[in-house]
């Protein structure tokens, strides 16, 4: 991509070419404004591509034969360990780690902090495809992924933690599509659809901040149901919700600077000034959070164990790797951040940032997986249940490139220039003229 | 007839004053449930238990499943040993297995038998988001395979790790797990088919309440013989299955760590905050905007978007 752009090639940014002067069709918006054997040769070219296609080459047929053989194919369908990794990471680690959308919605659209708004799309988007794909991750889990919509529509029993989990995720699902959408109407041409999203932007980010609250929680709280069996070093009957909700944020957080640095480094082409030089001073800003959601975090953790009286257990082989975890996950990074946001060192809070996430990827794989059934014996993931899950990150992966290389996420999308008469609706009715002229005059 | 008798009338006003109540208790006090009065049980004496296995067959029977490779008769099962050492537990081809115990003090081999404990207020009836489990009047805990999605909870959240999975199902895969023989015996007042068919009598069917008299009356009698307690009369709010023994239950793989209180308590703390959080939080929340917002002005977000270079 970068060597066409070198050579003086134009990528779509905007309603209209620089080039030709006409609007942009729907096909080269697709490739970008290359032609398709210009675009296929850089894929071609991509190396990372050809890891992805082998990748994909060897866990799609594990994802087929999981449906056309049944769960037991792919994993060791085990009755006393339920769940695996497909909950393990997908649901319990992803749902976390896309916290993003609402915190960076909360942080611009209520707070009004608007010097973050350079990077409150990558957060939205972040958000979005993490959802999404916690609930491909699921559908690969469920024993009847077709009878998903039945909490919904068929039986409902309001009463279990999950039932809310359900409903929420699905709600924040649509939220948040409804959150993005502004960079698609912005990129098709649909400058009314994208100003009624604006005009109901703060409602759909409150209503972003109650959904997550509680199902965040709620993922925590649905282990209160597992008393004896999830250890009790990653177990608190008070506070399992509140360690999870909390956790949300810096993993949320600490996503972001990730997914940005990732974006920094492979795919600068793509992002504007704006992006650029703002992102630096950003990250510091995002890990300035990040450290005080750990802070608060590790003391909720040490108050979790002093409540329970769970000292003893520090000494045991579970205490060491509880040790490990808040270690690595926990205190590592907030010296890190501490250090960095005081020196103005963004690479150390990008590592930071980055142990953070691995923290509690760790975190949710030993309450949900490796500590879970501690009396019993230790679940180490069958061998198809671990390329599904590195296949369906693949798919991840490319969807979300996909989306920040057409979608306006990192940079901004040139003016539309649309006829005044069409802009301006009802000049008469000036409540209404607002959000419309303002976009368009823009 | 000509109009409700006062009778009838009586009848009608207590049922519905008992269902307002049964509901209430179920949505607000459910840690005080302790069950349906009518309720039927087990009392399951390990003492008399000898390994014959009949009770694995009889429910095998009953219920219709396959054929095990090894036939009933076969005590050699009770070595095999599952995934590190585990002994055999329920799963999709048996709904009830018989383990035998070394009790560590030496002395003669103890026998258990494992199936579904039909707790009063059991973690996978509460933690169904699909309300796929019933606890019956008559003391069963019955499962609806029709609206299952599948995502076994139910086997997370069960304390004594009875639901199995039927992995084996690609299009569909079900909750196994027994069911009280409800549909067939208990409904019509008849013990389940491994009671029946137990020689040595050591499975005990009836009221639950009397069941937990008499387990107390075996033990006042032979205080020698039983252990003090009667598994299941308080665990996890109380099962309608219940053991009593003459070695410790924990050496015979008995969790005697298990909470007294029913597991749905652990999570009403979270629940009870749930509405609280949806009505406080968008006050809160656009009262911080207001807050945060300067006087006057506009929200100005995304004014400059699209402006370009």
């Amino acid at each position: 991509m970068k060597r066409y752009i070198d050579k003086g090639a134009k990528v779509v940014d905007g309603p209209r070419s620089p080039v030709q002067n006409r609007p942009w069709t729907l096909k080269e918006k697709l490739l970008l404004g290359f032609t398709p054997k210009e675009y296929l040769g850089q894929a071609v070219r991509n190396p990372l591509n050809w890891v992805a296609a082998l990748i994909l080459l060897v866990g799609l047929p594990v994802i087929l034969s999981r449906f056309y053989f049944g769960l037991g194919f792919v994993t060791h369908a085990s009755n006393d360990y339920p769940w695996g990794l497909f909950l393990g990471f997908g649901l319990f680690s992803m749902v976390p780690l896309s916290a993003s959308g609402f915190l960076l919605g909360t942080t611009v659209e209520v707070f009004g902090r608007h010097d973050f708004e350079p990077i409150e799309r990558l957060a939205l988007l972040n958000g979005l495809l993490g959802y999404l794909f916690a609930v491909v991750y699921l559908l690969a889990d469920l024993g009847q992924p077709w009878r998903l919509p039945y909490p919904m529509v068929v039986s409902w029993g309001p009463a279990a933690v999950l039932f809310l989990v359900g409903w929420h995720v699905a709600t924040y699902l649509s939220v948040q599509m409804a959150e993005v959408s502004a960079s698609f109407f912005e990129w098709q041409g649909w400058p009314r659809a994208k100003a009624f999203i604006r005009r109901i932007a703060l409602g759909l980010t409150t209503a972003g901040i109650i959904l997550s609250t509680l199902h965040q929680g709620a993922l925590g709280a649905l282990f209160t149901y597992a008393p004896g069996k999830v250890h009790p070093l990653w177990y608190s009957e008070e506070f399992q919700w509140i360690f999870f909700f909390c956790s949300s944020i810096p993993a949320g957080l600490c996503m972001v600077i990730v997914a940005s640095t990732i974006v920094k480094k492979t795919m600068a082409w793509r992002c504007d000034a704006r992006f650029l030089e703002n992102l630096d001073r950003i990250t510091l800003g995002l890990a300035k959070g990040a450290a005080m959601g750990l802070v608060t975090y590790a003391t909720i953790k040490l108050i979790g164990l002093a409540h329970d009286n769970e000292w003893g257990y520090l000494a045991s082989g579970f205490g060491t790797l509880f040790l490990a975890e808040m270690t690595f996950g926990v205190f590592i990074p907030i010296s890190l951040f501490a250090y960095a946001v005081r020196h103005k060192i963004v690479a150390m809070a990008r590592f930071g940032a980055l142990l953070t996430v691995l923290g509690i990827v760790f975190n949710r794989l030993n309450t949900a997986l490796f500590t879970f059934n501690w009396k019993l014996y230790p679940e180490l993931p069958h061998i198809g249940e671990t390329i599904i899950v590195v296949t369906v990150f693949t798919i991840y992966l490319l969807v979300y490139r996909f989306l920040l290389y057409r979608l306006p996420i990192l940079y901004q999308w040139k003016a539309e220039l649309v006829p005044v008469d069409e802009a301006v609706p009802a000049p008469k009715l000036v409540k209404e003229s607002k959000t419309p002229v303002g976009e368009v005059t823009a | 007839m000509g109009g409700i008798s006062r009778r009838r009338f009586l009848e009608f006003g207590a049922a519905a004053v008992a269902t307002t109540v049964a509901t209430s208790k179920r949505s607000h006090a459910t840690p005080n449930f302790e069950g349906y009065p009518e309720g039927m049980g087990v009392l399951v004496d390990l003492t008399k238990c000898i390994g014959c296995r009949s009770c694995e067959a009889a429910c095998n029977k009953e219920h219709g499943l396959p054929k095990p490779e090894k036939p009933f008769d076969d005590l050699s099962v009770f070595d095999e040993r599952g995934h590190s050492g585990q002994m055999r537990r329920p799963d999709e081809t048996r709904y009830t297995v018989v383990n035998r115990y070394e009790p560590t003090q030496g002395g003669a081999p103890v026998y258990r038998k494992i199936q579904c404990n039909h707790c009063n207020e059991p973690a996978c009836l509460t933690s169904c988001f699909v309300n796929a489990y019933t606890k019956t009047k008559e003391g069963a805990v019955v499962y609806n395979p029709e609206v299952c999605v599948g995502c076994r909870m139910c086997m997370t959240a069960c304390p004594f790790y009875v639901p199995g999975y039927s992995y084996s199902s690609a299009t569909n895969p079900v909750i196994v797990k027994c069911n009280f023989c409800y549909d067939k015996r208990l409904v019509n007042g008849l013990p389940p088919a491994c009671v029946e068919i137990c020689p040595q009598e050591a499975l005990l069917f009836g009221h639950r309440e009397e069941l937990i008299a008499i387990g107390k009356a075996r033990i006042k009698a032979e205080p020698d013989r039983y252990i003090d307690h009667i598994y299941g009369e308080e665990e996890v709010g109380g099962t309608s299955w219940m053991y009593i023994s003459s070695e410790p239950f924990e050496e015979l793989g008995f969790d005697t760590t298990l909470q007294k209180k029913p597991i749905i308590s652990n999570v009403m703390g979270f629940l009870g905050m749930v509405p609280m959080v949806l009505a406080i939080w968008p006050a809160l929340f656009t009262g911080f905007h207001l807050l945060a917002k300067k006087k006057g002005g506009e929200d100005g977000h995304d004014s400059e978007r699209g402006e370009g270079e």
